[in-house]
Order: structure tokens, then C-alpha cells, then sequence
């Protein structure tokens, strides 16, 4: 099929943002030869539009005062005013990308696929891609009927990011298209994340603890570990939600970006959510007691065990080498 | 549907609705792919409430006891929907539905939402409330519901006040553990984030004190949903096949006895200076 492609080019102090040429990637794989239009959108963004220029074709830009801060609910009816029938419109599956899709493919009467790891096929309307379920235990091949356009989150990471720079795409104003928009929704402020009494991200050695920890009691085992490594404790989502640490001890993409050299992760499924928070490639060694838990398919060691028997042991044999 | 909220709410009260959705639960089951790869095994599958769905009924439920009004749970599924809102009521819910039809089957997103919007529309609700994700971790019947209901809508939620003058004050949690407040107008949708609150403990006695209100069960007639709009036929994104993941190098397992685990453990630690 001849697909009308779009790519949503989030951007940051200026510069795009890596997802846009992950998402050119996930484009060209996703609508072979393709050939995907950019969409900016935000206030006063000649130069992110002239570098997406570099990576894109054509290069829309939608400047407008009120785009200042990307709201989702005000951008969605702009897009509803500007895309063409049939457009199929590419997100990051974040939650930028989570806020705006679902509403957007509704509004457009297009189909939505939501955190595409990978691309199968295209045959005809039917577009046949790769998602994951139960925090990535299963995949499943998903197939969609783009015929009448579709919104397609890609998840950040899965694709790599295209490369840059000679494209030499023209820029396309369409900030006309913008104007008199308003929504029942309004930004009001951003409230940083705070450094807890432990700064994780500039930690070389972290022993991060998951739901596999099961009791707040248990946490004790976690510290003593950590305090015989010489070591600072991080830990999961699941960890902070319960209120057993501070969120910021939390690494993922909701909490802390860490750069350990080791990461010692116990209990700790491995959501992509999770390891979207770790960089640099640390030695990782993944103890869990569900043998199929997907964090074994990225560390370096695994270890199925329960870790209530486990840790007290290694505690110990620690202390002992000192 | 004469009452169905086009305006702002003025009092205190809030209508509440809640969906919620009955899934396998990650943490009694390891979930594999059955023989044929049409699905996930299902026997013998422990079914419990979507987490998120749980820290969105505390929040309603919350809502609802500091300021007044009272809250209404739903579901899309079969008849074993049931328990698990009687589960939920038993945080403090009034009402409950089950929105159920053997047409319903297979519905994708869209078509849950669809449905779900049909039932919002049976009532005079202020405020709807989903998990921020569920079970296949699309995130996307909460947004797809505000668009079928022409509502505002944030996703992600870990905050929400009133601010006395019909609009809400509410974080939504974004990348980094940073939080983007906002000020959204009722009615409107949110979809909770988990963490915003502590969910309850749900005893048997609680949910003993719910058993004898019965549940309305809501079929397509009832909500006026043309058949051909949802269900397996209506769907346009269709699963056809679940598979497990590629190993890829995988990681290196260590087996053994505790001690000897614990001794390799410490070895490869010191190794790669994760002793110090």
C-alpha cells in the first residue's frame, strides 16, 4: 500500500529527542520505502524543525504560543485538523505518547496499536507487528487493518535510531493549522523529581530490590547486603509504590536513569519499564526465583533462588572474605 | 440518558464511575503460551483485579469519603467478572455492574471502550476513573473512553484534588519521577497510575458485607451498542499468535546448592569490583 506516514518528533531544549529517529526506523521497517513526514510541534522550533530536516523528508512545524508545553489534549485536535485521511501516525510509547494516541485514533477513525516492539510484515492493509504482554513474559503477533490509517506507539529502545543528517527535508509551515485551539485541560507546572539522602544515579554499585523481596521486613536482608558490598540500595517500581523506599531509590523510566558498573537486581522481573533506566551496560547479575522472568535475557548472570535463603548466605560469605 | 454530564459538576457530591478488569495475576502464575500459540495457557490460571484498577478504586473511594457522592464499578467480561467486583466494592463502592454479552467477545480496545462508554452514558458521571495500563500493557481504553465521550482526559495520574470551582488539580507522573500537574475541567477521564494512594486491605468479612447486593448485569441491548461495533468482528487489531521471547544470549546460569551459588555470587562480584 501507498502509506501516508507520520512521525511525531518530540524535542528538548532545542534538539529532537532520540525517539524521533528510533520512530524513522520503526517507519522504514514498519512501511518499507515509506518515506516519513515529521511533525513539530511547540513554540518557537525553527531550529529542532531545520535539524529533524537533516533525518526527514518533509518536516511539518506547528508553532504556536499555546504549544509552548506539549499538552496532549490540545494537540490532538490540531493533528485531527491537519493529518489527511488514512494517515498512519507514529508515537513513542511513552507517556507523552500514551496521553495523545488512544483519544487521537478515536478522533481520526484510525486504528491503534499500542508499544510495538517489532515489525513482521506489511501485506496490503494488513500490518503485522510484534507487541509484549504480562510485562514481557509473552509476545504476540498482532495484526491491524491500517486501511482506514492507524496510531502505532513505538516502544522507546526496541528500534535503533536511524542516522542523521543529509536528509536535507524541506520545512513545511503549518502553524496556521495551529491557531485558536483550546483545551479543557491546561498545564499548570512541572514539579522535578528530588535527590534523595542517596544520589543512585552516580552509585558504581547498586543492589536493587523488586516484588521478589515480598515482605518490607525482608528489606533488612537487602541492606545488610549492600552494606557488606560496600554498595547503595536501588530498587523497583513495585518497591515504591508499597511505600518501602523512597521514590527516589526508584531506577526505570518513571524513576531514576543509573549508570552503574555492577547492578545487583534481586526479585526484580525486568520490565521494560525497569531497564529503560539502566545505561552503560553494567555487569549485571539477576537473582529471581521464576526461571522464565525476563530479566535473565539481559544480564550477565542469573540465579534461580529464593531470596530470603539466599541473601543471609551471601551476606555472610562476604563479611567472611573481607 | 437524560442525565448524562455535559456541564461541570458545582456541589461537593461526584459520581464516580470505575472500570476495572479481571486478569491473570503476575504474581501467582508464571504465564506461558498454550500448545497451539493461540493464546496464553489459561487452566488453571489465578485471576485476580488489574493492579492499577486497584489504586483507582481507592482513589474514587477517597474522593468520595472526603467530599460526598458515591462510586459505581464496571466491568467488561463473563459471569466470573463478578467476583471481582464484589471485591472492589468491598473497598467502599456502592454500585457495581457487569457489562456482559456474548457479543462482546474478542472486542479490542476500541471495542471495550465502546462499551464502557455505553455504560457511562446510562448514568450522570462526573468523573471516570481506569487503571493507567492492565494485563497486555496497552494503556489505552481510558484515552479511547474520553474521545467516544468527547471528555478531557490525562493518563498516568498519581494526583487528584478538587479545586472547588468544578475542575480537578491533577500530577500526572512522567519520565524521570517528575510530575506534571495540571488543571483538567469535569466530567473528564483519568487513568491512575499505581502509587497515588495505598489500596485498602479487602477482607472476606468486607466483601461478606457486599454479597447481597446484586450486581446489574448490563448485555448490548441494554447499553444500545449495535453488535456490529464490537466483539471479534468489529475488531481491528486481532492477536493471532503468542510466542516467548527470544532468549538472546541470555544470561549466564549459575546452579547449584545455596552455599555454592553464594560463593560463585561472591567470586564474580569481587571480579568485577562489586565488592569494595
Amino acid at each position: 500500500m501507498d502509506a501516508n506516514v507520520f512521525v511525531y518528533v518530540a524535542h528538548h531544549e532545542g534538539t529532537p529527542d532520540d525517539s524521533a529517529l528510533e520512530l524513522a526506523t520503526a517507519a522504514q521497517r514498519l512501511f518499507p520505502g515509506s518515506g516519513p513526514t515529521a511533525i513539530v510541534a511547540g513554540s518557537g522550533i525553527d531550529a529542532v524543525c531545520q535539524e529533524a530536516a537533516g533525518s526527514f523528508g518533509e518536516v511539518w512545524k506547528l508553532d504556536a504560543e499555546a504549544l509552548a508545553y506539549p499538552n496532549a489534549e490540545l494537540l490532538r485536535p490540531i493533528l485531527v485538523n491537519v493529518l489527511p485521511a488514512g494517515a498512519i501516525v507514529l508515537l513513542p510509547h511513552n507517556t507523552f505518547g500514551m496521553d495523545l494516541g488512544p483519544g487521537l485514533s478515536v478522533k481520526l477513525g484510525a486504528a491503534y496499536v499500542p508499544d510495538v516492539v517489532a515489525a513482521d510484515a506489511l501485506e496490503g492493509t494488513t500490518l503485522q507487528v510484534v507487541r509484549q504482554e504480562f510485562a514481557g513474559q509473552v509476545s504476540a503477533h498482532v495484526h491491524c487493518d491500517v486501511a482506514n490509517g492507524a496510531i502505532l506507539t513505538i516502544r522507546p529502545g526496541a528500534f535503533p535510531a536511524a542516522e542523521g543528517g543529509s536528509a536535507g527535508g524541506k520545512v513545511v509551515d503549518r502553524s496556521a493549522d495551529a491557531g485558536g485551539i483550546s483545551a479543557r485541560r491546561r498545564f499548570v507546572e512541572l514539579i522535578e523529581a528530588e535527590t534523595g539522602d542517596v544520589d543512585i544515579t552516580r552509585e558504581e554499585v547498586l543492589v536493587s530490590v523488586g516484588r521478589g523481596i515480598e515482605d518490607q521486613e525482608n528489606l533488612e536482608l537487602v541492606e545488610e547486603l549492600s552494606e557488606a558490598m560496600g554498595a547503595a540500595v536501588s530498587c523497583s517500581r513495585p518497591i515504591v509504590d508499597a511505600k518501602w523506599l523512597d521514590r527516589s531509590r526508584q531506577v526505570g523510566t518513571s524513576g531514576k536513569t543509573v549508570q552503574p558498573k555492577v547492578y545487583l537486581a534481586l526479585g526484580i522481573s525486568g520490565s521494560f519499564q525497569h531497564l529503560g533506566g539502566i545505561k552503560g551496560k553494567p555487569f549485571m547479575l539477576a537473582v529471581n526465583k521464576n526461571p522464565k522472568a525476563p530479566i535473565f535475557q539481559v544480564a550477565n548472570v542469573g540465579v534461580v533462588a529464593d531470596l530470603m535463603e539466599l541473601l543471609p548466605v551471601l551476606t555472610q560469605k562476604i563479611r567472611e572474605s573481607r | 440518558m437524560d442525565s448524562f454530564r455535559t456541564e461541570s459538576f458545582t456541589g461537593n457530591d461526584m459520581e464516580i464511575l470505575v472500570c476495572i478488569k479481571r486478569v491473570p495475576d503476575p504474581a501467582e502464575n508464571e504465564i506461558r503460551v498454550a500448545p497451539d500459540g493461540s493464546d496464553i495457557a489459561r487452566d488453571d490460571l489465578v485471576y485476580s483485579v488489574n493492579e492499577w484498577d486497584n489504586y483507582a478504586v481507592e482513589e474514587a473511594v477517597r474522593l468520595v469519603e472526603e467530599q460526598g457522592g458515591t462510586v459505581t464499578v464496571i466491568s467488561v467480561d463473563d459471569e466470573q467478572g463478578e467476583d471481582t467486583i464484589y471485591r472492589e466494592m468491598a473497598m467502599g463502592a456502592e454500585e457495581g455492574r457487569l457489562l456482559s454479552d456474548d457479543a462482546f467477545a474478542g472486542s479490542d480496545g476500541l471495542g471495550t471502550a465502546r462499551i464502557l462508554a455505553a455504560a457511562a452514558k446510562t448514568g450522570s458521571y462526573d468523573l471516570i476513573l481506569t487503571g493507567a495500563q492492565a494485563d497486555d500493557g496497552a494503556a489505552q481504553v481510558g484515552g479511547m473512553l474520553a474521545a467516544l465521550l468527547d471528555w478531557p482526559y490525562a493518563s498516568v495520574v498519581n494526583l487528584v484534588e478538587k479545586n472547588g470551582d468544578g475542575t480537578l488539580r491533577i500530577g500526572r507522573e512522567i519520565e524521570g519521577g517528575s510530575q506534571e500537574i495540571n488543571e483538567i475541567e469535569t466530567p473528564c477521564v483519568l487513568s491512575i497510575q499505581t502509587g497515588i494512594n495505598e489500596p485498602r486491605y479487602v477482607g472476606i468479612r468486607g466483601i461478606r458485607k457486599v454479597a447481597s447486593y446484586e450486581i446489574p448485569v448490563l448485555d448490548g441491548a441494554a447499553l444500545g451498542i449495535p453488535t456490529d461495533s464490537v466483539g471479534a468482528a468489529a475488531a481491528r487489531v486481532r492477536r493471532v499468535g503468542y510466542f516467548v521471547p527470544e532468549q538472546g544470549a541470555g544470561a549466564e546460569m549459575i546452579e547449584g546448592s545455596i552455599e555454592e551459588m553464594a560463593a560463585r555470587i561472591v567470586d564474580l562480584l569481587r571480579a568485577q569490583g562489586g565488592i569494595r
